[in-house]
């Protein structure tokens, strides 16, 4: 029986076409406005997830200042201590490794070509405190690294508008004047969300310090850390050496701040998710505003149909039936709204990803949520005009112009 | 056996009323009835004389006001909505004035709706109901629409469809009310071959006297009575 109502019901929607598209129209765009916010919403957390965990994971920056931007006014605190960078080694457990940082700009040529670009020195520890392997060559020895050699690891974007992809090297390139072995090649990371991460040329840190930034402090401290140890603990033991070491007196604030990626990660996650709740709860709105529009198509058409329904009857349907008919009408017709929609919502991804800068991706949950839920508004929305063709009266019916 | 002793339809004393209090309406004040199995009957009356509604209540579409309503041995008058609606599906075949074909549905589909209400499976449904088609000698017009159709065809179709599940009554409602003379003739001949073939008993309400003529009884209404019955079979013509 239920397979004859279902084929009354996809007989009655193709004779139909154009009105059963209209009827469906507001699913669609509910449907679709949902799965494609979710979706969105999904894949840019996923983003904002990936460019933090491209800082590398298990990694704290310690910078000076109170958080970012340095606070307002007073004196600038004062940077770190090559002895800082030992302490908190040597200190603090859970510590994996330290690497310091001293940053400059710099100009680099090679054959005529030239390309500015940030200078980052640092020690091999660098490499202990995140995986970044090298595609090309070597990493500075111990000797190179304590005597301060000019010798440089340049990122891909470096070596694409310098060496036009071609192999560096073993050559010598100059920056800011300064000759400069090139020893190695860093894999790619790729453009992330805190600019070109490829646009680097990594020195020993001796070398920036003497001959580009002109002092032996260090801007920035990279604290790998054991993922089995807390990152509040180590946090908390970092911030005590450096206050002892700094001379804080208890009751003033620290001068510097600890950075922690996956602080960052989940807060930007937790932001990400409540946008994508209030859109789609916006986009939901028009999920129930389709099924109205559902509703008003179904009870026109029954008022339109009022005759093919006495006819059924006179033919000898029995009420439940004529209900089931109408019914199963609405069903299939927002579930067919819901399956465009959904094809709508991967056209829609498909085409803002590239835009909002975040990959394609298809959730299942949500696709499935949204076409049971466009499958339950069928049912709400389409029960009650079924239940009243079903209650109508033949004879009124068959006489109805 | 003697069919008079148990006619297929017994109205017994029925009456119909519309409304309620001052503004009631009579519409059937007390009608006696019996119509055998195999008769071809003809109503007749002016608007108002009640035969509609005695059509409806034969044809299980309305419930009397009191009075008794015997249908193959059911007591139609205490049955409920649904169980009418399956005394209808598998016992009678409705023809109206107005054709009443479901619109953008081919010939064959509109002859098959019984048999999908009746469960049949797809291939057994298609034979069958290209069959009916065929009895009322369109079977090569299956594919057509209505709206592709004429009149007289449309109104074919519509016989088609009330046959096709092999009912004891067809119920015609002013059948030939849309057509002219000749259609007219032409549908009426084929009813009356379906009744001689198949023993179909086919009740027709019809203004025309011409179209009486095709019927072996005829019954006259007036102001919600059975004014009389002319049993044609007794007058040779």
């Amino acid at each position: 029986m239920f397979g004859t109502i279902l084929i009354l019901a996809v007989r009655s929607i193709s004779r139909h076409k154009l009105r059963s598209f209209l009827t469906t129209l507001g699913i669609i765009i509910g449907v679709a406005a949902v799965v494609a916010m979710v979706t969105l919403g999904k894949a840019t957390t996923a983003a904002a997830q990936k460019q933090i965990a491209s800082l590398g994971t298990n990694i704290l920056q310690v910078r000076p200042g109170q958080g970012f931007g340095r606070g307002g006014g007073g004196p600038r605190p004062p940077d770190f201590e090559e002895a800082d960078v030992d302490a908190i080694r040597d200190q603090v457990e859970g510590v994996t490794a330290v690497a310091p940082q001293a940053q400059s700009t710099a100009t680099v040529i090679y054959q005529g070509a030239n390309w500015s670009t940030t200078i980052n020195g640092t020690t091999a520890s660098f490499f202990r405190v995140q995986p970044w392997p090298l595609v090309l060559g070597r990493q500075w020895t111990r000797a190179e690294e304590q005597a301060g050699k000019a010798v440089c690891i340049i990122g891909n974007t470096v070596r694409t508008n310098l060496y036009r992809g071609g192999d560096p090297v073993g050559t010598r390139m100059r920056v800011n004047g300064i000759s400069c072995d090139v020893i190695g090649v860093l894999s790619t990371r790729g453009q992330g969300g805190f600019g070109d991460q490829d646009d680097v040329v990594i020195m020993p840190i001796k070398q920036v310090q003497r001959r580009f930034t002109g002092n032996r402090e260090i801007r920035l401290m990279l604290v790998g850390t054991d993922p089995a140890y807390e990152s509040a603990q180590i946090q908390a033991s970092i911030t005590q050496v450096l206050r002892e070491r700094r001379h804080i007196e208890g009751g003033k604030a620290d001068d510097f701040n600890i950075f922690d990626t996956a602080q960052i990660s989940a807060a930007v996650t937790g932001v990400t998710t409540l946008l994508t709740s209030i859109v789609t709860a916006v986009a939901g709105i028009s999920l129930v505003v389709g099924g109205i529009g559902i509703m008003n198509i179904m009870l026109v058409s029954v008022t339109e149909r009022t005759r093919e329904i006495g006819i059924r009857l006179a033919i000898g349907a029995v009420a439940s039936e004529v209900l089931m008919q109408f019914l199963v009408e609405a069903v299939v017709l927002s579930m067919l709204g819901g399956l465009i929609g959904l094809l709508v919502a991967q056209g829609v991804v498909l085409g803002l990803g590239p835009l909002m800068q975040v990959d394609y991706l298809f959730d299942p949950q949500i696709n499935m949520v949204a076409f049971a839920i466009s499958a339950l508004i069928g049912i709400v929305f389409g029960y009650f005009p079924a239940q009243r063709a079903a209650s109508l009266n033949p004879i009124d019916a068959l006489r109805h112009e | 056996m003697d069919p008079a002793a148990d006619p297929l339809i017994r109205l017994r004393n029925v009456t119909k009323t519309y409304g309620e209090g001052p503004t009631a309406f009579q519409a059937l004040k007390g009608i006696d009835l019996d119509i055998q199995a195999g008769d071809f009957v003809a109503v007749m009356g002016p608007s108002g004389s009640g035969k509609s509604t005695t059509m409806n209540i034969l044809g299980c579409l309305d419930v009397p006001s009191a009075g008794e309503f015997r249908f193959k041995g059911f007591h139609v008058e205490s049955l409920d909505r649904d169980q009418r609606a399956l005394l209808r599906r598998k016992y009678l075949g409705f023809v109206f004035q107005g054709f009443n074909l479901l619109a953008r549905t081919s010939a064959l589909e509109n002859v098959e709706l019984p048999l999908l209400y009746r469960g049949d499976p797809k291939g057994q449904r298609r034979d069958t109901a290209m069959a009916a088609l065929d009895k009322v000698g369109l079977k090569q017009w299956w594919d057509h629409t209505p709206a592709e159709l004429s009149g007289g065809q449309q109104q074919r179709v519509a016989i088609a469809r009330a046959i096709v599940t092999n009912p004891d009554v067809l119920l015609a409602d002013e059948p030939t009310g849309n057509l002219d003379s000749e259609r007219s003739r032409e549908i009426m001949e084929l009813l009356k071959g379906l009744n001689e073939a198949s023993g179909i008993t086919v009740l027709m309400v019809t203004h025309e006297a011409d179209m009486a003529a095709f019927a072996r009884t005829i019954v006259h209404f007036k102001d919600g009575l059975v004014e009389r019955i002319e049993d044609k079979r007794k007058v040779p013509a």
